[in-house]
This record gives C-alpha cells, sequence and structure tokens, in this order.
C-alpha cells in the first residue's frame, strides 16, 4: 500500500529526512517511534503533501503511484489522512460543514453521489458513537477552543467519517487521559481492517496495549535505526532511545 | 501551483462592474465656487434654507484642511477639477419609470437591481442614484401606506422640507469635517427615509449608488429618522465603471433614533478599486453617523467594505439616550495597492448604554489595512459598557494590518472590553484542510467565510446572499 524508497526530505533548505525505507501493507500497523526532533511528524506531513517540505530524493509509492508530486488535497481524496500532532484551529468553520465538504469531496471524486446535509447528518451521528463524542461538537468551529484531548479525539472522528486506507497517526494518544486513550484505540481498532494501512507515531507503549502493531521502527536523527516486532516497543521503554544506535 | 499564486488569485478577481453606460449628460463645468453652488441648489429648486445652509457648508470648507491623519496615501486632490453636478439628460417622471433613458435601467438589471416594475426585488425598496441623481424609487406607494416617506433627499428637501430643515446636519454638523463639509456645500442626491412613530417599515429600504460619468465626484447624503417605536432596515450599495482616473466619493449619512426606534444600517461597498497597480479607483471619504436620541434606541452598522482604493469612514453611533445601544459589525477587504482606514466610534453619553464593535479586516496584495476605532465614555454615563474584537487577517507579506483602538472614559463604573488579533492566514490551516481532501480554493474561501461568519450573520438575508457571492467572486476561479 505505502511504500517509501531512500526518501530525502528538507524543509527551508536543512535536510530533516535522510533516507528512509518503510514498506506498509494493507491490514499492517506499523508503530514509529524516537526522540524528540527525529523527523516522526516530518516523515507524516511528507507523505500526506505539506508543502513546505521538499522531497528531495526517493520516492514515496501509494498503491503503486509515485504521489510526491501531488498536492495534499489529491492524496487525500486518493485515501491518505493524517491525524495531525497539533490538530489547527479554524475559527467560523464548523466541524460538521468540514466535515461534509471533505466526504464529498471524496465521494465526488469517486463518481459517487454527494450526501445533502440531512443525509451527511445521520452518517456522521454513527461516526461519533464510535468515538463517543458529544453531537455538539459537529456545530462547533474545528477545534476552536477545544481542549488538547478534545482535538485529538476530533482527529480521529474525521479519519471514522473519511474512511482512509491509509491513515497516518501522528502522536493521537498524548494529551488523552485514560478512558479517552480507550475510546481512543477502540474507535481506531473498529476502523482498521484487512484493507487498511496504519502508521501510528507514538512516545509511549500504553497505546500499544490497545493497538497491537506488527511492526515498530526507530526513527532518530532522520533515518530508521531499527525495525522489530512489538516487543521492541516494550524494550525501548526501559531501555530509552539512547542505547537503540549501539544494538544496530 | 504554489500557496501564493492561489492566494493571490482567490483575493484578485478582476472588476465585474467596471462597465461604463452611454448616457447623455447634464454636466456642469469643473470646480467649485459660490456660483456653482447656487446652481445646483437653483437646478434642484431648493428652498432657501438649503442654499444657506450649502453655502454657509462652504465657507467652513474654504477655511478647513483635508486631514492628514488617516494612515493612507494619495496625491493631492484637486477641487477645482472635479464636475459636481452630473445628471443624465433624459429626466424621469416621478413614480414612473417610462421616461428614465432605458440605457439605465439596463445598467442596473445587470448590476442585479432590476428596476422595472415587473422585476422589482421581493420586499426591497429600492433608490437608484445614478451620478448626481435619484433616477428611480420602487414601492413608493406600498410604503405611503405605512406612512413611510422613502424617497430621494432632492424631492425631500422639496416636499417635507420642515423635517428636513429640522434633522439634516443634526447629527454631522455641516462643519464637521472636510469632507462633511464639503458635502454639506455641494451634496447632488441621496435618499430620505422617514418611519413614523410605531411604525415597522413594511419592508426592507434599499439604495443602489452608481457613479458612471468619469470626470464628476459623487456626494451623496442620507438621512434616515425613526420616530418613536419605530424601526427600519437599510441597505446601500455601490458600484462605479473601471476608469484610469481617481473619482471623490464624499458621502455623509446621518441617522436618527428617536425613543425605543431601531435603525439598521448595511452597506456592501463595491467600488471600482483600481487596477493591480493603483491607477484609477474611487476615494470613499466617507462620514456616517447616528444618534440614539432616545431611550433604549438602537443603531446598529454593518459593512462589507470589499471596493474603493482608498477608505476613510468610521460609521459612529452617539448613544444619548438611556439604555441605547450602538453596535458597528464589520468586514473591510483590501488588495493590491488598496487602502483602508476604517472602523468606528461609540460615544457613550447615557446611562447603561452598550456597544459592540466587530471589525475583521482582510488584507492581501500591497495593500494596507487599519482599524480605528473610539470609545469614549462621558461623565455621565454610568453603567457604560463597550465590548470590541478586532481581527486581522493577512495575506502574503507584503500588506498591512493596523489596529489603533481609542479608549477615553471619563466615568469610573464603565467597563471597556478590547479583544485584537492579527493572523496570518496560515500554511498550516490550508494544508490541514487540503488534507481531509478540500482543493485550495475551497480551502481558502472556506477559511475567509469561517472568518467574517461573525459579520455576515448580521447582515439581512438579501444582502447575506450578495456578500457571500461577492466574496466568492473575488475567489472564484483561482486554481488553474
Ligand atoms: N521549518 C523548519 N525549519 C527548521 N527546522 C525544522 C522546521 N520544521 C521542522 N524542523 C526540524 O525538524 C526536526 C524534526 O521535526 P519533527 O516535528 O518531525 O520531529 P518529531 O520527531 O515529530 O518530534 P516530536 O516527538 O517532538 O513530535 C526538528 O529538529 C525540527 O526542529
Ligand atoms: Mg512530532
Amino acid at each position: 500500500m505505502l511504500q517509501i524508497k531512500n526518501l530525502h526530505a528538507s524543509v527551508d533548505g536543512i535536510e530533516i529526512l535522510k533516507g528512509i525505507n518503510l514498506e506498509i501493507k494493507a491490514g499492517e500497523v506499523h508503530a514509529i517511534m524516537g526522540p524528540n526532533g527525529s523527523g516522526k511528524s516530518t516523515l507524516s506531513k511528507v507523505v500526506a503533501g505539506h508543502p513546505a517540505y521538499e522531497v528531495t530524493q526517493g520516492e514515496i509509492l501509494f498503491e503503486g503511484t509515485d504521489i510526491a508530486e501531488l498536492d495534499a488535497d489529491e492524496r487525500a481524496r486518493m485515501g491518505i489522512f493524517l491525524a495531525f500532532q497539533y490538530p489547527v484551529e479554524i475559527p467560523g468553520v464548523s466541524n460538521s460543514m468540514l466535515m461534509r465538504q471533505a466526504y464529498n469531496a471524496i465521494r465526488r471524486e469517486h463518481g459517487e453521489e454527494e450526501l445533502d446535509p440531512l443525509e451527511f447528518d445521520d452518517y456522521v451521528h454513527k461516526k461519533l458513537d464510535l468515538v463517543e463524542m458529544d453531537p455538539k461538537f459537529l456545530d462547533r468551529s474545528v477545534n476552536d477552543g477545544f481542549s488538547g484531548g478534545e482535538k485529538k479525539r476530533n482527529e480521529i472522528l474525521q479519519m471514522a467519517v473519511l474512511n482512509p486506507k491509509l491513515a497516518l497517526l501522528d502522536e493521537t494518544d498524548s494529551g488523552l487521559d485514560i478512558d479517552a486513550l480507550r475510546i481512543v484505540s477502540n474507535g481506531i481498532n473498529q476502523i482498521k481492517s484487512s484493507d487498511k494501512g496504519v502508521m501510528l507515531v507514538t512516545h509511549y507503549q500504553r497505546i500499544l496495549n490497545y493497538i497491537t502493531p506488527d511492526y515498530v521502527h526507530v526513527l532518530k536523527a532522520g533515518r530508521i535505526v531499527k525495525s522489530g516486532g512489538k516487543e521492541l516497543a516494550l524494550e525501548l521503554e526501559s531501555q530509552g532511545y539512547e542505547e537503540v544506535e549501539e544494538i544496530r | 501551483m504554489s500557496e501564493t499564486d492561489a492566494l493571490d488569485s482567490v483575493v484578485s478577481q478582476p472588476y465585474k462592474y467596471g462597465f461604463k453606460t452611454e448616457v447623455e449628460y447634464d454636466d456642469f463645468p469643473r470646480g467649485l465656487n459660490e456660483d456653482i453652488i447656487r446652481m445646483i441648489s437653483q437646478r434642484k429648486g431648493e428652498p432657501d434654507f438649503m442654499l444657506e445652509f450649502r453655502l454657509k457648508a462652504y465657507r467652513n470648507w474654504l477655511t478647513m484642511k483635508e486631514p492628514t491623519w488617516p494612515n493612507v496615501d494619495y496625491p493631492p486632490v484637486d477641487y477645482n477639477n472635479i464636475i459636481y453636478y452630473s445628471a443624465p439628460k433624459k429626466k424621469p417622471k416621478l413614480d414612473s419609470l417610462d421616461e428614465v433613458d432605458p440605457a439605465i435601467l439596463e445598467t442596473y438589471e445587470k448590476l442585479g437591481i432590476p428596476l422595472h416594475e415587473q422585476k422589482l426585488l421581493q420586499n426591497v425598496a429600492v433608490d437608484a442614484v445614478f451620478d448626481s441623481v435619484s433616477v428611480a424609487t420602487t414601492f413608493r406607494a406600498k410604503l405611503a401606506e405605512a406612512g413611510v416617506i422613502f424617497c430621494s433627499i432632492s424631492e425631500a428637501v422639496k416636499d417635507y422640507p420642515d423635517l428636513i430643515k429640522k434633522y439634516i446636519g443634526s447629527v454631522v454638523p455641516a462643519n464637521d469635517n472636510y469632507f462633511a463639509a464639503l458635502n454639506s456645500a455641494v451634496f447632488t442626491d441621496g435618499s430620505f427615509c422617514y418611519i413614523p412613530k410605531g411604525v415597522a417599515c413594511p419592508m426592507e429600504l434599499s439604495t443602489y449608488f452608481r457613479i458612471n460619468n468619469e470626470e464628476s465626484g459623487q456626494f451623496e447624503r442620507t438621512l434616515i429618522v425613526a420616530e418613536e417605536g419605530a424601526s427600519v432596515s437599510y441597505l446601500e450599495g455601490c458600484t462605479a465603471p473601471m476608469f484610469s482616473k481617481n473619482q471623490l466619493h464624499a458621502a455623509v449619512v446621518e441617522l436618527v433614533a428617536l425613543d425605543n426606534a431601531e435603525i439598521k444600517y448595511s452597506t456592501v461597498q463595491n467600488w471600482y478599486s483600481g487596477d493591480k497597480n493603483g491607477v484609477g479607483g474611487i476615494y470613499n471619504f466617507v462620514t456616517k453617523r447616528g444618534i440614539c436620541r432616545g431611550v433604549n434606541s438602537k443603531i446598529s452598522w454593518t459593512q462589507v467594505e470589499t471596493g474603493s482604493a482608498i477608505t476613510w469612514k468610521y460609521p459612529s453611533v452617539i448613544l444619548q439616550g438611556d439604555n441605547s445601544i450602538g453596535e458597528f459589525y464589520s468586514v473591510a477587504v483590501t488588495n493590491d495597492k488598496m487602502q483602508a482606514d476604517t472602523g468606528t466610534k461609540m460615544i457613550h453619553l447615557g446611562k447603561n448604554t452598550r456597544s459592540t464593535i466587530i471589525s475583521k479586516g482582510i488584507s492581501a496584495g500591497q495593500s494596507n489595512n487599519s482599524y480605528r476605532g473610539l470609545v469614549k465614555i462621558g461623565k455621565k454615563a454610568d453603567g457604560a459598557r463597550n465590548y470590541s474584537v478586532c481581527d486581522s487577517m493577512l495575506i502574503g507579506d507584503q500588506c498591512g494590518a493596523h489596529t489603533f483602538p481609542y479608549i477615553e472614559s471619563a466615568n469610573s463604573t464603565a467597563s471597556i472590553e478590547h479583544e485584537a488579533t492579527t493572523s496570518k492566514i496560515g500554511e498550516d490551516q490550508i494544508f490541514y484542510l487540503q488534507q481531509r481532501g478540500l482543493d485550495e480554493e475551497n480551502a481558502v474561501s472556506l477559511i475567509i467565510n469561517g472568518f467574517v461568519k461573525e459579520v455576515f450573520k448580521e447582515l439581512p438575508m438579501e444582502f447575506a446572499v450578495e456578500a457571500t457571492k461577492l466574496l466568492s467572486i473575488k475567489l472564484e476561479g483561482s486554481v488553474g
């Protein structure tokens, strides 16, 4: 589903990603861990097509197509979703309006009929249940004044609505309380399926207790320095990242 | 396409209303002197008091200096090179559209303001002002049934001299400021609305201003009086052809609300703003002020300013009556080389008076957008309250946004709250929306519409639709 080959990317002339190789197949969950500033968010944003980042070398293939030159919205409509580490506030734009426009844009892309506001309302309410969110969040401006945890949950609501093929979850667990972590994780597990891929960026083992990763990768200074199974996360939790380079 | 290109094209739509109508004109010679003023007054068949009002204003004006404090910059205006009266030759008969020059009717039709009886706008009475004269006022008979007077100010001067004498210059004195004095001397037409005691005006009233003549200035004058317990919603729209010369538009609007009366005044200003290099466009130097003279009265200004090369206007409210309410909702969009210095004054004199100011500035291109507001609390204004929010949004990095809030309080029981934010339309906001699947154009338009929402919801339905369209005209076709 996603193949990243020797990916180098820079921002403002500074190279952040220095040769990443990663393949995520349908049905797989890949956890990405690594110290602050190692390039985890950069990797997610580059895959999603943030215009500030320049791909200087390598390839990003999504379902066999090189997407490195495509605009972010084209990639989104192909089925790539990024749950932001820092969700952006958009004052005056209601959450439901954004989700309806986004959902319809994706449906249009696939030649499907758009949902009118009433139909969409039915649809979105089912998704609200999935993440146990109060309907009042539909009418509020996107992330505007949301608490940190509410923003994260809202990202997962949007993911549930848009139903992507590849989900890039950037520290979705950070800032969630214990109940919220369980609810959000359950939500993710319900959306996850054999035809979807998940890249899950996290600092903590605890979310991996709910969402079992098939692979764990350690990113350090723009490179994947170690990969392993789910036990690697536990190892890291006890040893920290200092040791990782030596293991390599 | 890069972010900046998309943003540029998003706000740089060509001006749709830039055509000129070919009509024959009855023009006065250029220049300004007492003879010209006498000619204007005579041509309009005005009573003596009006001529005296004009002459006094003119003499005052001669002693005044053009203000230099606004945060705008333009070459000196040659006031002797302007035509002060310009009327289409074919004059309409009162109450009949039959004799209006068909070219003019067509003009309004093109602008989306049909004046033909069969096609009248639903439930909106329109006064159409073409250069210096009012060419038509619709729905007069229906309004008359309710006792509402809605006519051109020229007719009102002749038909209701007592009302005019009583109220004209009572809110904006003839010597108030340079442009108000100029207007008082040479004003040519505009609208007059009078809502008698206890009457809720049965329909929206609106005036549509069109500058067509390249050489003339437009000096319109509007006066709205709401008697005790009366209420009215009034809309003003404006456009002009594209000329390479700058044209002067110096209007005065006065609103008077007596006890328990309510006036809602909405403007969508879309004068020609000049080309990309700042050549041509309207100088929009306007004095708008309302007085809440009576207790529990309310005056609300809503403005959407999208045009003009330079805008200089501060729709204000004098809150004289106890418990009266003043509101100012504004969206000002500047682009290319446009300059706007706009805001409001809320003058609290009565007890428990309340005012709200919501100002949203959007600057793009190399434009300059300033908010300037004064909240003044008088000694006797016990319990007065003001709440102000001024938000600026910058598109690109060559434009400027400034806020100049002034607060003067002489009463310690007053409460004044001011919030201001400046944001750049963020690459991150656009990326966020694009990441959800919206194309760049939609993303930008959604962000801008969200930004102005608080103000647009104050517009009457008819205008909200027009204003949203106007914004989306500026937004359409940006990706390509
Ligand atoms: N515009 C920029 N200019 C310069 N450096 C940048 C820019 N954007 C990101 N960086 C740098 O790139 C590096 C990687 O950042 P990134 O956000 O990808 O880290 P991260 O692994 O997600 O960290 P965290 O765990 O703290 O979220 C950091 O050192 C950051 O400072
Ligand atoms: Mg990060």
